[in-house]
């Protein structure tokens, strides 16, 4: 035997699920996905008594029905993966609605154990619960706990590990489901157990009970297995249906839903739940949301959040955005010293270095936003947010919810389309899903940052946070545009529902924001150490090869010589001078001379690479913008992951302009070029922040749209509006400036 | 006196019992299965800004509705109660 077993956690969204999961497994824990979707999928390892478990986090679910992908990927993990025990996570505060998927598990017939977390949250309202009578009334165990503070772990794991032990075969849970749908039930349950049908995946009362409900994906996989038993059951389940909506006008699923929530309030009502005051006192919840979703202070306070939340970020990630540019700045300074000339050195400090570095020294500025945005999520303001917006997003054919996509995209600077475009996948209805995840990579992503950061610390120094706040806007206002766009051309329909939990503000805790952050931070760091390190050095070749034509490399080399011995003197004085000291005013001119004509070298150098011939050829195009070659080659290298804007352009500027009294600062060099002025930084910008998304965000919008029609439409739509926006900003700003 | 109307004609802070659930399809399951259904009382917590979606508590915790979603639920009421 061996001695790993598998724990699921299973609960409803907001239950303390995630805070459980953290407890158990702490650092120890690894994201991926479930096959073939996108739906993240948590693991982690615990030890308990010597017996490793293996601990995973199903999404979060409200029931487990077949219309949602968080529902089927949880119902298909608990039948087909078999896991040793399923712990629910209920929310004792609230545990009527969180009993209804308790009870699907059981209905199920996989061996649960029930955690009452939050208890002292339920007894500080004045509920008590008896979790005796309630584990005796549902034949499962039931430990009360406090997820946050690790309360009750210990109980948990026992009764985990001897229901898993066990291996006692459970009997499904069976509830009546009134009179009718008994009676379908009784005919159906023999039909399918003789016939052996799908009994190796689900209990047969199970099976009929999906056929009565018209589950379509049991009865989808029902046809495949049997056909003919399949149509006996839906000739029953017909029938039924057919009496129930002439008799009572209303339809199986709903009479069952109903029962269960009446089976439920049974339950309670047998001393499982007292409450000692009044239940219909103001919560503290409540209270706080008199103030926050007021009509008047409710949107201001919201703007006011997120304009701190820039501030935040800004300010407190300035000083160690500080210390990893030096860092890289030291290191491609040694690199530079002890490596001689050629073109190891070259790729070392120009590719690697510069590449990785201009990434990588945004990191602090990534982690603070992340750990801004993972306060307002656990707090519970995020759902706030959708509630008074949804109103908003209706008029442009979208959904309350698509809020969170956009926020998780950028849509408060610093998230990553990647994310966010997954996150759709809690918008029911395909079409305001679809118009989400293609407008949602128009959000200033974490990886746009580096390039508006830098742009606006070289133009717009002064008001950094002021510009930032005013970008971010604009990009909601084309996101936004975009999508009714969207919705009243390719995608038209209607809306679908709303209906979405408000959950009671919560105090986040440290270990949760911190895990939180680094997660995300840290898919941010392995993008930038692989993807990332692979194309600065794609790019740097492409920068470099083929490199000049000997004739023209004579030509500088000639030129030179030329040039010294026209001022043999100060020629002299040059090459016997020390590192460090002044030189004479000769020297010095003649040093100046040899720079210009070495700059002017590298810069030929570019214009005959590979990249410097892409960008030319662009270059009449790209004008209408105000784009020049240099930047043509970084946008170019951008479809590959935004992050490469700035380490191109890095590159291009190093090898192009070899100054030696300015190694660093690329703000600087941008802010000293002729090319370079406010209004093509700024339409640079405006480019950046809406043309054809990264190449993972494309294949994420055609995994989750399903076909590779809308990865192709997103890349080609997205680069023709940024195309034509950045256009009227360049051209109509110059009529002004 | 108990009347009976709409979830949507709710005022702020009233409460009332859930007689009937008209909607079906995604959005009838998607209420169900947060509870909704007939019995349960609910009472109006608040409004969006723009007065439009609506939030309720009921079963202890706090939902929101669009207004046409809320036209499909009828509840009964007694006058203009206050929590």
């Amino acid at each position: 035997m061996s001695s790993t077993l598998t724990v699921a956690l299973a609960g409803n969204p907001n239950s303390g699920k995630t805070t459980m999961f953290n407890g158990l497994t702490g650092s120890r824990q690894h994201v991926g996905n479930y096959p073939g979707v996108t739906v993240e999928k948590k693991e982690g390892t615990c030890k308990y008594k010597g017996v490793k478990l293996h601990v995973v986090d199903l999404p979060g679910t409200y029931s487990l029905t077949a219309y949602s992908l968080d529902e089927v990927v949880a119902r298909d993990f608990l039948v087909q993966e078999r896991p040793a025990v399923t712990i629910d996570i209920v929310d004792a505060s609230n545990l009527e609605r969180n009993l209804y998927l308790a009870l699907q598990f059981l209905e199920l017939g996989i061996p649960v154990v029930i955690a009452l977390n939050m208890i002292d949250v339920a007894e500080s309202r004045g509920m008590r619960i008896d979790g005796e009578t309630l584990s005796e009334l549902l034949g499962v165990p039931v430990v009360p706990v406090v997820a946050r503070s690790g309360k009750g772990k210990m109980q948990l794991l026992e009764a985990a590990c001897s229901v898993a032990r066990s291996r006692e075969i459970r009997q499904p849970f069976e509830i009546s489901y009134g009179e009718d749908l008994d009676s379908a039930l009784a005919e159906m349950q023999p039909l399918i157990a003789q016939a052996d049908f799908l009994t190796d995946t689900y209990p047969a009362r199970w099976t009929a009970l999906k056929y009565l409900e018209a589950d379509e994906q049991i009865m989808e996989k029902g046809r495949k297995a049997d056909a003919q038993v399949a149509g006996r059951l839906e000739k029953i389940a017909a029938r039924i249906t057919h009496h129930i909506e002439s008799t009572m006008d209303t339809y199986p699923e709903a009479l069952i839903a109903d029962h269960r929530y009446g089976y439920i309030h049974a339950i309670m009502k047998q001393n499982v739940l007292q409450r000692d005051d009044n239940s219909d006192r103001m919560y503290i919840s409540d209270k706080i949301d008199k103030v926050l979703t007021n009509q008047l202070l409710g949107p201001v306070i919201m703007l006011l959040t997120l304009m701190g939340l820039y501030q935040f970020t800004f300010t407190y990630s300035e000083v160690p955005v500080g210390w990893c540019g030096s860092l890289f700045g030291w290191l491609g300074g040694t690199v530079d010293q002890l490596l001689p000339d050629g073109l190891v050195k070259s790729l070392l400090v120009s590719g690697i270095i510069d590449g990785v570095g201009g990434v990588m020294g945004f990191v602090p500025l990534i982690m603070f936003m992340f750990f801004g945005i993972s306060i307002l999520e656990d707090t519970g303001y995020l759902a706030r947010v959708a509630f008074m917006l949804d109103r908003v997003f209706r008029i442009f054919g979208l959904h309350g919810s698509s809020v969170m996509a956009y926020i998780i995209s950028g849509g408060i600077a610093g998230g990553c389309a990647v994310p966010g475009v997954m996150a759709t996948r809690t918008l029911r209805s395909r079409r305001e899903r679809l118009a989400t995840l293609l407008t949602a990579p128009f959000m200033n992503c974490g990886a746009k940052l580096p390039i508006m950061a830098l742009l606006i610390a070289a133009f717009f120094a002064e008001h950094e946070a002021l510009v930032m706040f005013g970008l971010t806007l604009l990009a909601w206002a084309v996101a936004l545009l975009a999508a009714k766009l969207l919705r009243s051309t390719v995608i038209t329909g209607e809306s679908s529902p709303f209906v979405m939990e408000l959950p009671p503000y919560r105090l986040p805790t440290i270990k949760g924001l911190l895990i939180h952050t680094w997660e995300r931070t840290w898919q941010y760091i392995k993008k930038a150490g692989t993807v990332i390190l692979g194309i600065s050095i794609l790019v740097w070749a492409m920068m470099t090869f083929p490199g000049l034509p000997d004739e023209a490399a004579q030509q500088f080399a000639q030129h030179r010589d030329e040039i010294r011995a026209a001022q043999p003197a100060a020629a002299e004085e040059l090459a016997a001078a020390e590192e460090d000291t002044a030189l004479p005013a000769g020297a010095e001119a003649l040093q100046e001379t040899l720079v210009e004509i070495e700059g002017r070298q590298a810069e030929a150098v570019l214009r005959n690479s590979i990249a410097g011939r892409i960008g030319i050829f662009l270059e009449p195009v790209s004008r209408l913008a105000g784009f020049d070659w240099r930047t043509n080659i970084a946008l170019v290298g951008g479809f590959a992951a935004k992050e490469v804007i700035v380490s191109t352009l890095g590159t291009a500027y190093s090898l192009g302009e070899v100054d030696p009294e300015e190694t660093g600062a690329l703000p600087d060099i941008l802010a000293a070029s002729p090319v370079w002025s406010p209004l093509s930084a700024l339409s640079l910008i405006v480019f950046v922040m809406f043309y054809a998304p990264c190449f993972v965000v494309v294949v994420c919008i055609a995994r989750e749209a399903g076909c590779w029609k809308w990865g192709a439409f997103s890349l080609v739509f997205n680069t023709v509006l940024a195309f034509c926006l950045a256009v009227a900003v360049y051209q109509v700003g110059g009529l002004f400036l | 006196m108990k009347k009976k109307h709409s979830l949507r004609k709710m005022q702020v802070n009233q409460r009332g019992v859930i007689v009937s659930v008209g909607a079906r399809g995604d959005l009838g399951r998607r209420i169900r299965d947060m509870g909704l259904v007939p019995g349960t009382e609910v009472a109006i917590v608040g409004r969006a800004p723009l007065r439009d979606p609506v939030a309720m508590r009921l079963k202890g915790f706090t939902l929101t509705l669009r207004n046409n979603e809320a036209d499909h639920i009828i509840v009964e009421t007694e006058g203009k109660d206050l929590i």
